[in-house]
């Protein structure tokens, strides 16, 4: 029995060929990419796609090519993320919530016509990395009512069977009803994070804050052993060195960790964190915390509006990481001419009895089409898409199939897999504990 | 069946962080690389096991306020590496130690159920406790449980757990795609479960798993423990001792049952096992002396004797005798993080001190005599009889083999005991089912029932 039997693992796809859609120009000629430089990437934009259920339209589990049964098999999601990797994306996020799905914010409903339910998402993240040799896995973890000690190790523990491929989308919980499901504590009733924030409320800016924390803990966890810590000195009788291992001794409002993490040093040292950001409130924290942002501009103006916002939050927060790599979020339902993409977007709209709403901007039309939008909103600052798959898995095959393919042609994305780490891939050097002796 | 018959449970358990993992071997490999947890699970699942463990860490261990380096540390997230393991197997149970006291039973509940689902039927929950304050110390929840009031808190998780996993019908998801049903209840998931440990109540948003419940371990050896197994898991991790010892256990536990309406298959015995094999008994002998050296080197030993002297020995001669001063029997323990396994300290320190100057032995010497001897120590064939005679007077229903190395330590046993048991029909030569219920001729987990109806205020 081979390891990784069920798919591509560090061999990529067992042909001897590295992992993705092989590289071949318009003319089905195979092209070599030999010694590319950063210089030759310079247009080039990032590519990642949100998983959730059958797709982000509440109706696309009853689509033909949908597989509702499923939802709930290591299958179906080693089969998305194969995809996706096959398309060369950079990454894959995986959403997850505490509590269930519900048409309604921050109240359960009595629906039966919607998916509801959904796995963890940080071990399906695990489930689908031995199974996968490239692309970045990145489940959503709630960061309210959760041990960051317990998180973080989980994370770190994602890196190692990944190969330092993980990262993790930030999330708070502002729902009474995830807090009387935890036992915990209690938060104000029924306040949705957006009618929280716009009342000015401290206690989301609380959950900021604690998300913050958070990050901080887990970051301080991933450092707290050298690289080096493991040792074997037989000499001595010592396996790790003692001084190595570093206590993280935070204390904050919300909890308190002495570390040492259980967990060494992660591959990728620190996975990339990133988080959905709308509101004031959530651009701190990303320009706090995170390595990437995604964010929900409705047209090149915002879109640069957005940039420009993040760059000021970075100043306000005194960042000292890199930049935050900026990425938009868009829903998409891609066909082959805008006529066959809008008859599709109103069946499913039909089948869920409303137009579909989303926070971010919702793109109904061809690859073509995209790929243009997606030029101008790079020359407006963003370095990247996130794209939000109205049916699962026809659109994503169109990202894979048609977007991938426009945007390899117009030079604006990669043919191969060039960086084996998350990291690398987006431009992030690995660096050292914070508390190393150099 | 007759005695005779009874069929052996055999499962492998990755080597800890303790001091009978040998890291000084040349053949002691990475306890983090995920490649170790990869070859160890795969030559179990190729040697027919029924199933996988793995142990969970909250704190790195400490001695007289430091972190103790002498043992294998560093460890990885233990419901991570049994979902990423779910992807390189196919058949073999995955087993993880998840404590009660820094968990919540909602969160704990989401992830078996889906490591339950990403395995497709093969997860398993031990149940342990956690008490004090030192661990305490990596978590929100903090402070700690005064010990008496864990198995309280325990039974209530795991009762609350259950609840949780009930909270879906057997039948709930219809994904019909014509009709527009996709689960047949608008109530899928709900659960209310107020108690004295717990009062929380909602929707759980994970489908039944696939097992209905995974299994249930619990390893405690107290009174208050078998209880706890005879009324709640379906396996119990014991210790291993003599085969009289292992049958008193057996029947203590498994005559418990009946009380609960259960039989005695519905209970697994399963103790933790270590082993040393060769050639002939003489080969295996050596290797045994040769592989306690390696588990209990000279800062070891100082280390160990520590522990019940509660002093800072660091200045004694492994090589050297005893110290002549005494334990000091007035200050609190020295080591944190770990459960002394030594019993009373002046009790102890007396029968050392009894048993060093009757052979002559040296710290070093008197502590690989009293610390854990192999399980099974002989050739294959020695082995394999002993196991199968354990299993047929029922001192156990099976054992957890530990090996001292990895990831290649189970290599050997895998290779040559288990054969033996199979040509004597003891052991599967092939999966049969493909649950890990089936696997421990485990009944079918209870079935929800009749789930309540929450009427009133929870929706608008």
């Amino acid at each position: 029995m081979a390891v990784g039997f069920e798919g591509p693992s560090a061999a990529g796809d067992g042909t001897g060929h590295p992992p993705g859609r092989p590289p071949v120009d318009k003319n089905g000629r195979s092209e070599v990419m030999a010694n590319t430089s950063r210089r030759e990437h310079s247009g080039h934009v990032h590519l990642a796609v949100a998983l959730d259920g059958a797709g982000w339209h509440p109706a696309a589990w009853r689509e033909p090519s949908a597989r509702p049964r499923d939802l709930f098999t290591a299958r179906y999601w080693v089969d998305l993320v194969h995809e996706c990797e096959w398309g060369l994306l950079d990454f894959v996020t995986i959403e997850d919530s505490m509590g269930m799905q519900s048409s309604r914010r921050g109240i359960l409903d009595d629906k039966t016509d919607q998916v509801r339910g959904r796995l963890d998402a940080v071990l399906t993240a695990a489930r689908v990395a031995p199974s996968t040799s490239a692309i970045g896995l990145v489940p959503v973890a709630t960061t309210t009512h959760t041990e960051p000690f317990h998180v973080s190790k989980s994370l770190a523990t994602l890196d190692f069977v990944s190969r330092g491929r993980a990262g993790v989308q930030v999330r708070v919980s502002a729902s009474e009803l995830d807090a009387r499901q935890f036992g915990r504590r209690t938060l104000a009733e029924s306040h949705s994070t957006a009618a929280v924030v716009s009342q000015n409320i401290d206690s989301v800016s609380d959950l900021f804050d604690e998300a913050a924390d958070f990050v901080e803990v887990s970051r301080r966890l991933w450092d707290s052993w050298d690289d080096d810590a493991e040792i074997r000195d037989v000499a001595t009788g010592r396996f790790v060195d003692r001084d190595r291992l570093h206590y993280i001794d935070f204390e904050g409002r919300w909890f308190s960790v002495k570390g040492p993490s259980i967990t060494p040093r992660p591959p990728q040292g620190q996975p990339v964190v990133t988080a959905l950001a709308h509101v004031p409130v959530a651009f701190r924290l990303a320009a706090r915390s995170a390595d990437a942002v995604f964010t929900t501009p409705t047209d090149a103006a915002s879109a640069r509006d957005i940039v420009t916002t993040i760059r000021r939050h970075e100043s306000d927060v005194s960042r000292l990481d890199p930049p935050l790599k900026i990425f938009a979020d868009l829903v998409v339902f891609l066909d082959e001419d805008d006529e066959k993409a809008a008859l599709r977007k109103d069946r499913l709209d039909e089948a869920l009895g409303r137009p579909f709403r989303s926070d971010a901007d919702v793109f109904v039309g061809t690859a073509g089409d995209l790929a243009d939008l997606m030029a101008e909103w790079q020359s407006a600052g963003i370095e990247g898409f996130r794209l939000r798959p109205g049916a699962i898995p026809h659109d994503i095959e169109a990202v894979t199939h048609d977007l991938v393919g426009v945007l390899q042609d117009r030079s604006r994305f990669r043919h191969h897999y060039e960086h084996s780490t998350l990291r690398a891939r987006l431009g992030l050097s690995r660096p050292a504990s914070r508390y190393a002796h150099t | 069946m007759t005695d005779q018959a009874r069929q052996i449970h055999l499962a492998a358990h990755f080597p800890g962080v303790n001091n009978t993992t040998v890291w000084s071997d040349p053949d002691a490999g990475s306890h983090i690389d995920f490649s170790s947890f990869v070859r160890l699970a795969q030559t179990a699942e190729r040697a027919k096991f029924d199933f996988f463990f793995l142990a969970e860490g909250l704190r790195l261990r400490e001695q007289r306020g430091k972190i103790h380096d002498l043992d294998v540390v560093g460890r990885p997230d233990t419901f991570t590496v049994l979902a990423a393991l779910a992807a390189v197997t196919e058949h073999i149970g995955l087993s993880g130690t998840i404590n009660s006291t820094f968990n919540e039973p909602y969160e704990v509940a989401r992830q078996f159920a889906s490591l339950d689902h990403l395995s497709a039927g093969r997860a398993a929950w031990n149940v342990v406790t956690s008490w004090d304050a030192f661990t305490g110390e990596n978590f929100r929840r903090g402070g700690f449980l005064a010990q008496e009031d864990r198995y309280d808190r325990a039974k209530e998780f795991l009762a609350t757990v259950r609840e949780l996993w009930d909270s879906w019908g057997e039948n709930a998801l219809v994904a019909d795609k014509e009709s527009g049903r996709f689960i047949d209840d608008p109530d899928e998931g709900d659960f209310a479960h107020h108690g004295s440990q717990f009062d929380i109540s909602g929707r759980f948003n994970v489908p039944r798993p696939p097992q209905g419940h995974p299994v249930i371990f619990q390893a405690g050896d107290s009174d208050q423990g078998r209880e706890f197994a005879a009324a709640d898991a379906d396996c119990i991790f014991s210790r291993h001792g003599t085969i009289e010892a292992g049958q008193h256990f057996y029947q203590d536990v498994k005559g418990r049952l009946a009380r609960y309406g259960r039989s005695p298959e519905d209970l697994k015995i399963l103790p933790a096992a270590t082993f040393v094999l060769g050639d002939t008994e003489a080969e295996a002998a050596e290797r045994a002396v040769t592989i306690r050296r390696q588990q209990v080197s000279g800062p070891t030993a100082i280390l160990f004797l520590e522990q019940v002297w509660n002093r800072d020995l660091s200045a004694y001669d492994p090589d050297g005798t005893l110290p002549a001063v005494d334990p000091d029997l007035t200050n609190p323990s020295i080591a944190q993080g770990r459960v002394s396994a030594f019993g009373d300290r002046a009790e102890t320190a007396a029968k050392w001190r009894e048993l060093a100057a009757a052979k002559s032995l040296s710290i070093r010497e008197l502590m690989m005599e009293v610390t854990g001897r192999p399980s099974f120590v002989g050739t294959p064939l020695h082995v394999a009889n002993q196991i199968e005679k354990a299993v047929a007077v029922r001192a156990a229903d099976g054992f957890i083999l530990v090996p001292h190395v990895t990831p290649g330590g189970l290599d050997e046993f895998a290779d040559t005991v288990v054969p033996i048991l199979q040509e004597r029909d003891r052991f599967r030569s092939e999966y049969e089912g493909a649950t890990l219920r089936e696997h421990l001729g485990l009944g079918p987990a209870r079935s929800p029932g009749k789930r309540r109806r929450l009427v009133g205020a929870r929706r608008v």
